[in-house]
């Protein structure tokens, strides 16, 4: 409790302790930035730098961020990597099969905007022409610490979620699930 | 999608058609299978690649022979430094360059160092395919050692582009030295701790030990190189059969396996790791000789930008993973005409669909582990 009463600035402690007020888009958006699981998806060499932030330097898992092998129990996606064209399909799947609300994070040049593949013929020129991104990392390919920032940044994005009226953090989650072509 | 995505036509009743991947942990990257199995048995896997094309081969004829030194790093993204000495040694023959002696002994190093950072890979994921999670956690510790020394070296981590046409980006900086002897000093009895960590461990034995058997006759008609086909009992390393760079002054052994087992193929990594730091001392020695002049690491009037005279090239390396090949034409412009990769990490998945008939489900993770591939170079 001692956790959840130092970060939540709505919360009320009652008098003789045992009960704690909350407004719940404080609770649950609390509940949401702290295990933000994403799916192990390596697409190329920004996935091995993924990997390190996981591993024993970096440890992501201090963060709340512990990987999750399905899309069906992941909230983030990392698309980190090259999008190819034949990869394009899979990633909408994918995509899909994850529940509400989803997030996505392009990290790299190449999930950004084709990266140093900005002019072949076989790339997706950025993962936002196939599925609407949450946060931008640039970098080729960003550093770990890196990756914690983008994350970091996606928290704050989730803290202005609110549960009236059905709004997510954007436009578009308001409108539960996201139309894709 | 796909050509086969969906189970095929002839499918048996009790038979079972399985896509395994191009999304799942155990790919490393995104391969895909098209597994038809009986029960646990595997009846017929076809390897399914291309989901990482990036039209490399034609990006090369479309930049400069500088420039084309970036997409290199992006094929073997584990161990970039090999794909740069392949791609510079290649247009090196193309254009004449030779590079200094001190060059020379670098390249070595870092390519070395690069070895022992992507063997960990291999040996961290193989871990965690096999269910055991903490040497994950051991190799990336030791793996990041080696990239702080490499983002010393030339401000990359992952990525390097350290090796240029005609020598090395830059010269080791100060201090450098002492801190690549500390570590191979720390990582040289870490061997014997990952030993005990895995490669003695019972339960990872049982699920190694006489699966994914490739006896010596078939990788090579399968064309593997590398650990892969050392693993097989065949004794064939680049370093060795046609030395490039200094490795014919240096000393060293190629640990071989002998049943060709998953087994094998592993502790072949391991044992190269062993070798690679030798090597890597015995360059350490000779850079601190005062008969390869400081200072001396790029050859002397390379331009940015030149044109080679018109012709071919062929240049390999023993990288990472086997035998990696750059073939280069020219037509005497600034961009190659032609610029072809032999990726081994390609032809030594060509062999799944023929080890793969017959074994058990769950030692499909355990081949496609062995055979240590990465995505970036078989799709390229
Ligand atoms: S952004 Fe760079 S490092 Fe990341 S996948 Fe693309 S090429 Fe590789």
């Amino acid at each position: 409790m001692g956790i959840v009463l130092d970060n939540l600035s709505k919360i009320e402690a009652l008098p003789g302790g045992g009960i704690a007020l909350a407004t719940s888009d404080e609770l649950i958006n609390w509940a949401r930035t702290s295990s933000v699981w994403p799916l192990t998806f390596g697409l190329a060499c920004c996935a091995i730098e993924m990997m390190a932030a996981y591993a024993s330097r970096f440890d992501f898992e201090r963060m709340g961020v512990f990987p999750r092998p399905t899309p069906r129990q992941a909230d983030v996606m990392f698309v980190a990597g090259t999008v190819a064209k034949k990869m394009a399909d899979p990633i909408i799947r994918i995509y899909k099969q994850m529940p509400e609300p989803k997030f996505v994070i392009a990290m790299g040049g190449c999930a950004n905007c084709g990266g140093p593949f900005y002019d072949s013929y076989a790339v997706v020129k950025g993962v936002d022409k196939i599925i609407p991104v949450d946060v931008y990392l640039p970098g080729c390919p960003p550093r770990p610490e890196a990756l914690m920032y983008a994350v970091i940044k996606l928290q704050e994005k989730m803290r202005k979620m609110t549960v009236k009226g059905g709004h997510g953090a954007t436009p578009l989650q308001g409108t539960g699930s996201r139309k894709l072509t | 999608m796909t050509k086969h995505a969906h189970a095929p036509a002839d499918l048996k009743a009790d038979q079972m058609f399985i896509n395994f991947g191009p999304q799942h942990p155990s790919t490393h990257g995104v391969l895909r299978i098209a597994l038809t199995v009986e029960g646990e048995v595997v009846m017929k896997g076809d390897p399914d690649v291309g989901f990482l094309h990036r039209g490399m081969e034609k990006l090369f004829e479309a930049r400069t022979y500088s420039q084309g030194l970036i997409l290199t790093d992006r094929l073997d993204y584990i161990s970039a430094t090999h794909n740069n000495l392949g791609y510079c040694l290649a247009v090196e023959k193309l254009a004449g360059i030779q590079a200094p002696l001190r060059a020379q002994y670098i390249r070595v190093l870092a390519a070395e160092l690069n070895r022992i950072a992507s063997h960990l890979v291999f040996f961290g994921t193989f871990g965690v395919d096999m269910g055991a999670f903490t040497p994950f956690l051991y190799a990336f510790r030791e793996r990041e050692m080696i990239m702080d020394l490499f983002e010393m070296l030339c401000g990359g981590r992952l990525l390097h582009s350290y090796v240029r046409v005609g020598g090395v980006a830059a010269d080791l900086p100060a201090g450098w030295t002492e801190k690549c002897r500390e570590f191979l000093t720390f990582f040289k009895p870490m061997l014997k701790d990952y030993d005990t960590l895995l490669s003695g461990n019972p339960i990872f034995r049982s699920r190694t030990e006489g699966v994914g058997i490739i006896g010596a006759d078939r990788a090579v008609s399968w064309g593997l190189s590398g650990p892969t086909l050392r693993g097989s009992g065949v004794s064939y390393d680049v370093r060795k059969a046609e030395p490039y760079c200094v490795y014919d002054k240096l000393n060293f052994t190629v640990p071989v396996g002998k049943n060709g087992d998953c087994l094998d193929r592993y502790y072949c990594r391991m044992k190269e790791m062993e070798q690679s730091v030798e090597i890597a001392f015995q360059c350490l020695d000779a850079l601190a000789g005062a008969e390869l002049n400081p200072g001396e690491f790029m050859a002397k009037g390379v331009p940015k930008m030149f044109k080679a005279p018109a012709g071919q090239a062929y240049a390999h390396v023993e990288a990472s993973r086997g035998d990696l090949g750059f073939f280069a034409v020219s037509d005497g412009g600034f961009n190659p005409y032609r610029m072809h990769v032999r990726g081994p990490s390609f032809i030594n998945v060509a062999i799944l669909q023929e080890i793969l008939v017959g074994c058990k489900i769950a030692d499909v993770v355990a081949i496609l582990g062995s055979l240590d591939i990465v995505l970036g170079e078989v799709d390229r």
